[in-house]
């Protein structure tokens, strides 16, 4: 086999992505191929899983390991592999409504295990992939095929969610800016402990109302405002900041035991590498507890 | 007790009887006690140790003739109209007989009366002061000493009062065996197979092999996980079988219902796991703690489309062991979905097993693995994971394996995991991979043994069952083969793939089959006949809950044979226990059923049970209730004077 150099290009899929021309999801799969290069991460330790939806098309177009799971269960998925096999780099990927509608149960407990996971969500404030009903990060009156007189719920705020549910690592990123995507999406694989980032990334087809120039006029930096990403009273204040002035960036991130550290089995290498089966002595003392 | 019968060399098996309460209602414990292998509780009783007057009223009139009725004559009093002709009584002055002994916690009393238990079946109480010695080890010395003081006070007492039970003559071998039920023995499969995570989140009445795994994790170096829902509990097995570790998941009816989209998907990816579903009586919520055969329709119509998966059904303690061994094997060697459907008669009453059946050195089979990269096993450098193959199996490669990086999908995909459906159908290797995926069922079923007639190959009867009720057909035959109608059975644990050939000859060749199982639809009976094509008329079907027992099938058996009718109408026992739930729920258990009276009904337009309400201290009547025979329904509360809470 020949040595693979580490390059984007090296990291191509085998085909070209499906996505609509323009699409912010190009931006998000360039800025996670780009991360995992500067990483020096080989492709053959990172896998990619995600749920169903265009953005979770993703794994498809990269080449890496990945599963293409079922609509809503990319955490759990993930979570079972990176507890079997914890030197891998386990990365999920899905849009708003894979991870915040149907599995948004998912991305609630995930969080709170603070598994060594990434989770990247291409969120676009729309279902696409079944030409546009509402979402569950639509905006309140946002006229879509399933809410014609506007719709009538509120937005769910996954940084808030997020923050208060001890995740570790919480972020914005926004797919017409990919230096700094690629630096959320780099440190967030680099952090220990569950990382989110939540990434603006625009359906060019289905949601008109929040266009590129729409995040364009709102977005602003919190790096170049001072933010303080060890402050969990500020990130919170931000994560709820979505109207005329929207933060992108490093929200919040903090240092803390992972679930592996607290899980004795996990102490002795990964779960894939450890040996099958029990030794007769720890079975005859097993049946003996019922004797 | 059971533990004692066990350090005697006996076999035993236990059956619990409790609602889905955390305190309170009634509970009991069933023992039965062979020199033989007993792998059911069966439907007699000899002897009936009461801890409260509840029990005295229930159960005394099941006590055989020759047998005998053991209670706290200080708190409890047995009323001779209860009591079968034959049958005496052994009531126990427990306060007197441990005055000595220092202040006794409640529970005690339940040692003095297994002291006079083992008078009366002749076991020798060393045994079972040694027993309370290893229980109470880490309680010390004094705590020993009162539970051994108190057991010889019952066992020395009831020597002095009565005679031993006639015919009991054992043959004590004093080889030790393991009590076990078979969730500890999924439990325990799953350890010796190699699985190495266990996730699950608590459900009756699997909720036991999770609880049992997670005390256990360290020692046999299993992960155990308790997630948010059934959804993640079966999509992280999936995940950590795709990444490379034997996985199984545990739940019952409901949460397999939330699981069915995934075990799919586990089909799909080809991922193997291991999914076991104890089930409880359904449909919905149904019966938290009681038995049912009702979820086989469900395993078949777990998910969508078609799919190759095995489901097996374990047919006692310890086929619940190699049951979850092979599951293991097939899932792994075939990469597919495994579904294990036990029941709770299986996973909570707990039998004997010899200790050499079993061993901790089992088989594993692991299934074809690439390593590395190769021309065969390649398209254009990339790895064919779902490579087209004779057998259907497509060896898989573990995810961080270099060069093999491939991405496995729930759309359906081409040999290298490229997705098919999204952008154009591709019938030529949609109809492919669905073959490849699909005939993985025909080498399943070559590995599977077919089913076997057991007992006389001329039997006038075929009892045909699968799963748990395997022991009570058997000891059902037995009995009518004994009684003159030579009976056999056909038991199936392999429900999917099916062993139509077989199931076709043997069936064939049968006099009269019936089909016995514990659903109200007959759920295996329409299988066998949508899988070979075999009608059978006559069947016996259980659905209020209870394991099918042995006497109770034998009675039916000769019903069915004789032609008659099946009797649908409320029992006289029935008609009690409703009166028990009755002023449970509106009487504060202040009162209980007394006599029960069948009347033919008149003015309430059915038969009717009339049930005598009375109070529990005085046993003065309070009133009536009218329980009708064919509906079941409560047609009157009659108080007998004013003051009594009416019905609601």
């Amino acid at each position: 086999m020949m040595k693979q150099e580490l390059t984007v290009k090296s990291l191509d899929g085998p085909v070209h992505p499906d996505w609509c021309p323009g699409c912010g999801d190009f931006g998000v799969l360039k800025s996670l191929k780009e991360a995992l290069v500067q990483l020096e991460i080989r492709s053959h330790e990172v896998m990619i899983v995600s749920g169903i939806g265009c953005s979770s098309n993703l794994p498809g177009f990269i080449r890496t390991y990945g599963v293409h799971s079922l609509h809503g269960r990319s955490l759990p998925v993930a979570t079972g592999i990176a507890l079997a096999n914890h030197a891998l780099h386990v990365i999920a990927v899905g849009g708003d409504g894979d991870g915040f509608g149907i599995g948004s149960g998912h991305f609630l407990h995930t969080m709170r295990r603070n598994l060594n996971l990434t989770y990247i969500v291409m969120d676009n404030e729309i279902y696409g992939l079944t030409t546009g009903q509402a979402s569950p990060t639509s905006q309140e009156g946002h006229k879509t095929k399933s809410t014609p007189r506007g719709n009538v719920e509120k937005p769910l705020q996954p940084l808030a969610l997020a923050l208060t549910m001890g995740a570790t690592y919480v972020a914005r990123g926004f797919s017409a800016e990919p230096k700094d995507l690629t630096k959320l999406i780099a440190d967030a694989i680099a952090h220990r402990g569950f990382s989110l980032i939540d990434v603006f990334s625009p359906c060019v087809t289905f949601n008109k109302l929040n266009t590129y120039a729409w995040f364009k006029e709102r977005v602003y930096k919190l790096e170049e405002e001072g933010h303080d990403t060890g402050d969990m009273d500020a990130a919170l204040q931000k994560s709820f900041e979505f109207g005329d002035k929207i933060p992108i960036g490093l929200l919040y991130r903090e240092e803390r035991p992972i679930y592996d550290d607290s899980e004795p089995i996990l102490q002795q290498g990964p779960l894939v590498d450890q040996p099958l089966g029990i030794d007769k002595e720890t079975f005859d003392a097993i049946l003996a507890e019922t004797m | 007790m059971a533990r004692t019968a066990g350090r005697l060399g006996l076999h035993v098996f236990t059956y619990n009887s409790y609602q889905s309460l955390i305190r309170g209602g009634h509970t009991w414990l069933k023992l039965r006690i062979s020199e033989d292998k007993v792998d059911n509780h069966g439907d007699r009783l000899n002897v009936l140790i009461a801890l409260n007057q509840d029990s005295i009223e229930r159960h005394a009139p099941e006590v055989e003739p020759g047998g005998s009725i053991i209670f706290n004559s200080a708190k409890l009093s047995c009323d001779s109209s209860l009591v079968r002709e034959g049958v005496t009584l052994l009531p126990l002055p427990i306060p007197e007989l441990t005055k000595d002994m220092g202040r006794l916690l409640p529970v005690m009393q339940n040692t003095v009366t297994l002291g006079a238990l083992l008078h009366l079946i002749g076991f020798d109480v060393e045994i079972t002061k040694a027993l309370l010695s290893d229980t109470f080890r880490h309680k010390g010395p004094q705590i020993i000493e009162q539970n051994t003081n108190v057991l010889g006070a019952g066992h020395e007492y009831a020597a002095g009062q009565a005679q031993p039970l006639k015919g009991l003559d054992w043959n004590f071998t004093h080889k030790r065996r393991p009590l076990v039920n078979g969730n500890q023995m999924i439990a325990l499969g799953a350890v010796a197979a190699g699985c190495k995570l266990f996730s699950a989140y608590p459900m009756s009445p699997a909720t036991s092999i999770l609880h049992w795994l997670a005390a256990h994790s360290e020692k046999v170096g299993m992960l155990v996980k308790q997630a948010e829902d059934e959804l993640a509990v079966v999509n992280i097995a999936i995940g950590a079988g795709h990444a490379g570790v034997r996985a199984m998941c545990a739940t019952s009816g409901g949460g397999f219902a939330l699981m069915t989209e995934a075990i799919g998907m586990a089909a799909m990816l080809e991922t193997p796991v291991v999914i076991v579903n104890v089930m409880r009586g359904g449909p919905s919520t149904g019966l938290p703690t009681k038995t049912e055969q009702g979820d086989l329709n469900q395993a078949f119509g777990a998910s969508q489309g078609d799919y190759p998966r095995m489901i097996v059904a374990p047919q006692n303690a310890l086929d619940c062991y190699n049951t979850t061994v092979e599951a293991f094997n097939i899932a792994e060697k075939y990469q597919l979905p495994v579904i294990v459907l036990s029941d709770l008669l299986l996973a909570e009453h707990r039998s004997t097993i010899d200790p050499e059946a079993i061993s901790a050195d089992v088989p594993i089979d692991r299934g074809e693995w690439a390593t590395e990269l190769t021309p065969q096993n390649s398209q254009q450098g990339r790895f064919r994971r779902y490579a087209l193959t004779d057998s259907g199996v497509s060896p898989r490669a573990r995810p961080g394996a270099p060069g093999l990086m491939h991405v496995s999908g729930t759309d359906d995909h081409d040999e290298t995991g490229v997705l098919i459906s999204d952008e154009h159908t591709n019938t030529a290797i949609r109809r492919k991979m669905h073959e490849k995926r699909m005939k993985k069922m025909d080498a399943v079923l070559r590995d599977l043994p077919a089913p076997e007639l057991e007992g006389p190959a001329d039997a006038e009867v075929t009892l045909v069952g699968w799963g748990s009720t395997w022991s009570v057909l058997q000891e059902a035959a037995a009995k009518l083969t004994a009684d003159g109608l030579k009976t056999n059975q056909l038991q199936f644990k392999y429900l999917y793939p099916f062993h139509t050939k077989e199931a076709q000859q043997i069936l064939g060749a049968c006099k009269r089959a019936i089909v016995v199982e514990n659903n109200y639809t007959g759920q295996f009976e329409r299988h066998l006949r949508a899988e070979s094509g075999v009608t059978i008329a006559d069947h016996i079907r259980r659905y209020d809950g209870e394991p099918i027992e042995p006497t109770w099938l034998v009675e039916r058996v000769r019903a069915v044979v004789a032609g008659e009718p099946e009797d649908l109408q409320v029992t006289e026992a029935e008609a009690r226990e409703m009166g028990y739930h009755y002023v449970r729920l509106y009487q504060k258990d202040k009162t209980r059923p007394g006599k029960v009276e069948r009347l033919e009904g008149g003015e309430w337009g059915e038969p009717v049970w009339n049930v005598e309400i009375i109070g529990r201290a005085e046993l003065e009547p309070q009133g009536n209730l009218v329980i009708g025979r064919d509906t079941g329904s409560i047609l009157a509360w009659q108080p007998r004077e004013a003051g009594i809470e009416a019905a609601q």
